[in-house]
């Protein structure tokens, strides 16, 4: 007979989520959503619920606001990109704290983001690495990000455009060229100066061509008792 | 119908309020009391009689009854003798209604509601109001009602609540004209229209009626809800349950004014706006709940989605004709695709956005400044920037029209930028019209699109329409029906 469940902890009996979803509107249970936040970084995990709940709650007592954790959930939601997450984060924050200097530099890099600009992004990024390193796999996941906006438009891509976009180069290039390769389906063409991506029903909009004005025969059936 | 034949209603009238002889003619022999008449404390006949009446009809459940009265005697009694005035005060009409403890809380809340519309109500009747509101829910959640109410009462109830508390929000935002004691009582009254208590009643009011369970279980076919408008037909009570599923919309619209349309959008999925439901019972939930959907996918770029809806309620709108005003702001709203720079966009948000509420309370120890735009301001902000980084997109767009194949160096020098920066449009075109799904799909909703093979744009127009046979075809079903029918009528 194992050690009995409830006298461990008894506090803990509803995950976060649980709470999150039975209970979302009681301030007290913003320690915890805090503590899950710290929780999110450490175990590399995300829940955008969770975290706008926790926002809410600032919203309604400005008082108990942990600026440390609000930088910690924006970063993780500028690394869920391509959704809008950041967005929906920066809707909740009053704009008196978002001009705060650390706040400004992550709105910067968010709309670098979001208009593609990765070269300016990475420069950015890396004069602000003690915000970033904060929270790990920030640089995977958007790497991750940059790969999938080019995968939507690119067919066939020139290597240093690829190399800007993720901000590698050199050897660890060529192993995350190998990676893709093996794994996802890329290819290299002309000697490895161009990166052929996987055809993908974004970047071949060929495929989604409607025909033109083609009616369904039930339709024009419907109407022929009409016509006659 | 029922009749307790202890009660004297006055011998020869009918059942139905209006057909009294006095109303017949539209109150027109009422005289309207003198202004500066204190209306609080007398209770004309009128008055007197239309409480008995309403009060008895409550009791006996006549739901189509009660909604006349609702509806059309109150609006008329307001308008000949309170047009700016209250209505009597709630002590004053108790005894006509054997002090029943749950009608005098629903009339108070007729009474705050005309206050709110006709004058501008004082602080102190803003905490009464607040009171009465929890004292009303408490009962209907914790007691056991057994009335039937119309739906558009029940609606009517949510949305003034919420508009209440839209309406304290901002008044507690304006600091700057307050005089020292409202500052005092503000302070005090920390509870009074706080955010967490009106999310809390809304919600409680969703767990208490189990409406989810009910929508869940109606999908199968073992509780029938909406195909009876939310009424009870055997007997029992349609206020929780009706309220519950109004509440869903209400969270939609608070979660909306707060800023987090995300949240907004999951507490009102149990609903799927595209089959009727009981929200199409009450035009003013309807509206409501396709507007407050629609703006809250505008805010995160789901462009079809909020297209959809906004074409839906536009063309209910057109067609019922009565609220011309609001469907020329929404045609506004969907002309954002032309040629617009952005003092029209900010103009265009302005007017047609929620009225945003900042819900904490304000540090009175801090200077006094009036920071009820704050909210709003910040929507503002976040939407314009939205609308910078979308900005050279149009023109891409339509460029990519013009063509089929075109390499990056030339419609780099048609749109007089250098190569870099086209690359990087591209992208942000791609990233901006490709929507992620609740389920992690991707969704384009570009009507215009293309990829990149190495320097050449290819693009295709994806969306040819064919919808031209197929609206033909539905039309001329419809005339054809028309025809029959008329046929049909000229023989009989």
């Amino acid at each position: 007979m194992g050690p009995m469940p409830g006298a461990q902890a008894p506090q803990q009996i509803f995950t976060i989520e649980q709470l999150v979803a039975l209970n979302p509107y009681n301030p007290d249970i913003l320690p915890d959503l805090e503590s899950y936040v710290e929780e999110q970084v450490a175990t590399q995990t995300y829940s955008l619920d969770c975290n706008l709940c926790l926002l809410r709650l600032y919203q309604f007592q400005p008082a108990r606001m942990n600026v440390h954790i609000i930088i910690k959930i924006l970063v993780k939601a500028l690394m869920a990109l391509p959704a809008t997450d950041f967005s929906l984060c920066m809707f909740l924050i009053p704009e008196r704290l978002q001009m705060e200097e650390t706040f400004l530099t992550l709105a910067t890099l968010a709309h670098f983001l979001e208009t593609s600009r990765f070269r300016e992004f990475w420069d950015e990024a890396n004069r602000n690495r003690d915000i970033l390193e904060v929270v790990p796999g920030f640089e995977q996941a958007i790497q991750g990000y940059a790969i999938h906006v080019l995968s939507i438009t690119y067919q066939r891509l020139p290597r240093t455009l690829f190399a800007e976009a993720i901000n590698v180069e050199g050897l660890s290039l060529d192993k995350v060229l190998e990676h893709q390769v093996n794994n996802n389906g890329w290819a290299l063409e002309k000697g490895g100066k161009v990166v052929v991506l996987p055809l993908n029903e974004d970047n071949q909009p060929v495929l989604r061509r409607n025909t033109a004005d083609s009616i369904p025969l039930e339709h024009v059936a419907k109407i022929l008792p009409v016509l006659v | 119908m029922a009749y307790d034949g202890n009660r004297d209603f006055g011998g020869g009238y009918d059942d139905s309020y209006d057909d009294r002889p006095e109303f017949r003619d539209g109150f027109r022999d009422l005289q309207p009391l003198e202004p500066g008449f204190d209306t609080t404390n007398y209770v004309p006949d009128v008055v007197r009689t239309f409480v008995v009446y309403l009060y008895r009809h409550i009791r006996e459940k006549n739901v189509y009854e009660i909604h006349q009265m609702y509806e059309g005697s109150f609006q008329k009694l307001s308008d000949r003798l309170f047009k700016q005035s209250k209505w009597p005060a709630v002590e004053m009409i108790a005894p006509y209604v054997e002090n029943d403890h749950v009608f005098c809380l629903l009339y108070k809340e007729m009474w705050f509601r005309h206050v709110y519309a006709r004058l501008q109500p004082t602080l102190e009747q803003r905490c009464d109001s607040w009171d009465n509101y929890c004292n009303l829910f408490q009962v209907i959640l914790h007691g056991n009602v057994n009335m039937q109410l119309p739906n558009q009462w029940l609606w009517d109830m949510v949305d003034e609540f919420i508009y209440q508390f839209q309406s304290f929000c901002q008044y507690r935002a304006k600091l700057k004209q307050k005089t020292d004691q409202e500052l005092a009582v503000l302070r005090e009254i920390d509870e009074v229209w706080n955010v967490v208590g009106v999310l809390n009643y809304l919600q409680a009011l969703i767990e208490k009626s189990m409406i989810l369970q009910i929508l869940e279980e109606e999908k199968d076919g073992n509780v029938t809800f909406t195909a009876t408008d939310g009424y009870d037909y055997h007997g029992g009570t349609n206020v929780l349950k009706v309220l519950g599923y109004f509440s869903i919309v209400g969270l939609l619209r608070v979660h909306c004014l707060l800023g987090d349309y995300h949240s907004g959008l999951r507490a009102l999925s149990p609903i799927d706006i595209n089959q009727p439901g009981v929200f199409n019972t009450v035009i003013g939930c309807q509206i409501t709940t396709i507007y407050y959907y629609g703006f809250a996918n505008l805010m995160l770029r789901r462009y079809v989605d909020s297209i959809k809806s906004f074409n839906q309620i536009l063309l209910y709108i057109f067609k019922t004709k009565q609220y011309h005003q609001r469907s020329s702001q929404y045609d506004q709203i969907l002309k954002k695709n032309e040629q617009i720079d952005e003092a029209m966009f900010d103009e265009l948000f302005s007017y047609a956005c929620p009225k945003f509420i900042t819900p904490s309370p304000p540090n009175y120890d801090e200077p006094l400044i009036n920071f009820n735009q704050d909210a709003y301001r910040l929507q503002l902000k976040l939407f314009l920037s939205e609308v910078r980084q979308q900005q050279l997109l149009s023109s891409i767009r339509s460029f990519l029209k013009l063509y089929t194949t075109i390499s990056i160096a030339k419609l780099a020098s048609f749109m007089d930028v250098d190569e870099p920066t086209l690359r990087v449009a591209l992208l942000t075109y791609k990233h901006k019209t490709h929507v992620i799904n609740y389920d992690g799909t991707v969704l384009s909703n570009a009507d215009v699109d293309f990829y990149v093979d190495d320097d050449m744009i290819h693009i295709a127009d994806t969306k040819v329409t064919k919808r031209f046979g197929d609206y033909f075809i539905r039309h001329i079903q419809k005339f054809d029906e028309i025809v029959n029918e008329l046929d049909r009528t000229q023989l009989e």
